[in-house]
């Protein structure tokens, strides 16, 4: 799959493009990962389901979604012609789970890939259980390989000790590209309430302040695959997607800054550009993984 | 069709204190017309100046002074990012991302008798609808409430729009008790409520509502992450599932909550 651009937005912090349109030019976007969807509908966890940090944010949205039914019907005829590649992300309880919603996608010609979420630390069901251990994250890339034919990028969790064993378990099993990181789980207490804020207790944390973890676990991957590698956590600006690329990613994604600035994304595309060209730089594949 | 969204570096022309706790700004576009809005709608407002926040603040459209290319937020200070919005001072620039919402279902009839109410700063929103109201040749009658008779706001402005009936807590100006105990509620009936505030307030409208079967809409007052639909963070329970306040509200009918 080629992308117009590196710069992508990250599944769950841009919906599925359109909620986006008056703001956002969405075709000068490489491409736009879709919510998290699942075979069956969810109804995600209760409300509140997200609290602020000092630089960041915390969620414990548990992928609401309609399943993978509802969009094929509803919601791909509205965004299949959209000028960007269209990716869905998917998850699953089981790695059966994970292929039948990923066949789904299969038939669905304008889409050129899926995200493969088995990272999300909302759900007790599955989801990060998968992704935190390399038997784990490998039976559910065999399982969603037999069943999808396009692109497949697996997303990876930042919740483990080893995230290298895990980008070599699922490249081994046929991934065409890892994405990292997803969130990290954490948690806020109100003083007041003696409590807890966020309705399950913990959520994943994202934002600025995940970057500095985000960039070194994606330089630590890129110099251990062979794959292509798609950078993400706390990216704001080019400068922050530079960073990513430079430590090895071929493209990033954008997730949490597009609630501070929903154009956030094309400031991106445009600053990497400016870049490029002050400093005489051919195309961003010439700074792929250069900084030492 | 909701009107087209856009981020806009609004100007600060003037930050008026109403007492201690609340501030009224009154902002511009110095470059182009203010996007169209509808009463009910709100902006997600951009908090510059806060080392402790992080995300934008939803805040209700107050009031449209279109001869003055005027949008108004009416800020309650609670934590550190009102209080941050708060200080904003003349010739500030406040970048707000708007309209957002759904925004009040407005009468269809202009003999239509219609009850807004509110209390603290929720009357916010009840301005610009009573104006618009106004606009269209209809008439409404205010309840609000409030603690003490200084926290009573923009009193002067409604009373330009339409009858006006207060309740303090402290009986410190209009009927004492609260916005649902005013003798008007069991005076006369109204072919429909709109109703924003804290939410044991709104609730106890609903029950008065539902007694009197007035249909009544209600204006949540949800944390939000993006206020465009995309995040999932303000959800909502209703008959139809957990959907988003930001695009499915903030408005409601009180028949889809689950209250
Ligand atoms: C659609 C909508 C319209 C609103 N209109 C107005 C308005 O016109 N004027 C106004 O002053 N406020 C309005 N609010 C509420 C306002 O957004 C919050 O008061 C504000 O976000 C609190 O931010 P903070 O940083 O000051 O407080 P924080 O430090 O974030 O929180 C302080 C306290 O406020 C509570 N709080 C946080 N967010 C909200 C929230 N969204 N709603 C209610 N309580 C909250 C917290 O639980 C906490 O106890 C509106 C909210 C929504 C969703
Ligand atoms: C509100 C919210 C919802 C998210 N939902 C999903 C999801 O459904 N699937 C997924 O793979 N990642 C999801 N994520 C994780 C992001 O895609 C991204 O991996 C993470 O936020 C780190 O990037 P950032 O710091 O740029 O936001 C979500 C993040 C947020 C903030
Ligand atoms: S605030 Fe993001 S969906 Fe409502």
């Amino acid at each position: 799959m080629e992308l117009r651009n590196p710069v992508m937005t990250a599944s769950g912090t841009f919906g599925y493009g359109t909620e986006f349109q008056d703001v956002v030019e969405l075709g000068r976007i490489g491409g736009i990962i879709m919510k998290g969807t699942t075979y069956e509908p969810r109804q995600g966890n209760d409300y509140p389901r997200m609290a602020e940090t000092t630089g960041g944010m915390l969620n414990c949205v548990g992928l609401q979604n309609k399943g993978v039914r509802y969009f094929a019907e509803h919601i791909y005829p509205l965004i299949r012609k959209i000028d960007s590649r269209m990716i869905v992300n998917v998850s699953g309880s089981s790695p059966q789970d994970y292929a039948r919603c990923a066949a789904v996608v299969d038939t669905l010609e304008d889409i050129p890939a899926i995200e493969l979420n088995i990272s999300c630390p909302n759900v007790h069901d599955g989801g990060m259980a998968f992704g935190v251990t390399t038997d784990g994250a490998a039976s559910v890339v065999k399982a969603v390989r037999q069943a999808y034919h396009k692109t497949l990028i697996v997303k990876l969790s930042p919740n483990v000790t080893d995230i290298v064993s895990i980008a070599k378990a699922v490249e081994a099993e046929g991934a065409d590209s890892v994405s990292l990181i997803n969130t990290l789980m954490g948690t806020v207490i109100d003083i007041e309430k003696r409590k807890r804020t966020l309705s399950i207790g913990t959520g994943g944390l994202s934002g600025p302040c995940v970057k500095p973890i985000a960039l070194r676990m994606v330089y630590q991957v890129a110099h251990a695959v062979d794959i292509p590698v798609i950078g993400l956590g706390g990216i704001c600006n080019a400068t922050d997607a530079i960073e990513f690329i430079m430590a090895g990613a071929s493209a990033i994604e954008i997730g949490t800054a597009n609630f501070l600035d929903p154009a956030v994304s094309m400031k991106v595309v445009d600053g990497i550009n400016e870049w490029l060209d002050a400093h005489n730089v051919a195309s961003v594949r010439d700074i792929i993984g250069v900084a030492e | 069709m909701l009107p087209r969204k856009s981020i806009v570096d609004l100007t600060v022309r003037s930050n008026q204190s109403l007492g201690e706790r609340f501030v009224l700004l009154k902002c511009t576009d110095t470059s182009a017309h203010l996007p169209l809005m509808l009463p009910g709608q709100f902006a997600q407002l951009r908090v510059d100046n806060s080392k402790t926040t992080f995300l934008r603040r939803p805040i209700s459209i107050n009031y449209v002074d279109i001869d003055k290319n005027e949008v108004w937020f009416l800020i309650q200070k609670v934590g550190a990012g009102s209080q941050a919005l708060a200080s904003l001072q003349s010739g500030d620039i406040l970048n707000a991302l708007m309209p957002l919402g759904n925004g009040f279902a407005m009468p269809t009839n202009t003999t239509d008798r219609y009850l807004l109410t509110g209390g603290g700063v929720g009357t916010a929103p009840l301005l610009y609808m009573g104006r618009c109201i106004r606009d269209m040749g209809g008439r409404s009658t205010f309840l609000l409430g409030a603690r003490t008779a200084s926290m009573l706001l923009e009193l002067d402005m409604f009373r330009v729009l339409g009858d006006v009936y207060v309740t303090t807590e402290d009986g410190s100006m209009g009927e004492s008790g609260f916005v649902t105990q005013h003798s008007i509620l069991r005076e006369q009936r109204f072919d429909m409520i709109s109703v924003c505030g804290p939410s044991p307030m709104m609730k106890a409208v609903a029950r008065y509502a539902r007694k009197t079967n007035t249909p009544c809409q209600v204006s949540l007052e949800n944390m939000m992450a993006c206020g465009l639909g995309a995040c999932l963070c303000c959800v909502e329970k209703t008959v139809r599932g957990n959907v988003c306040v930001c695009t499915e509200g903030p408005v409601f009918d009180i028949n889809e909550l689950n209250w």
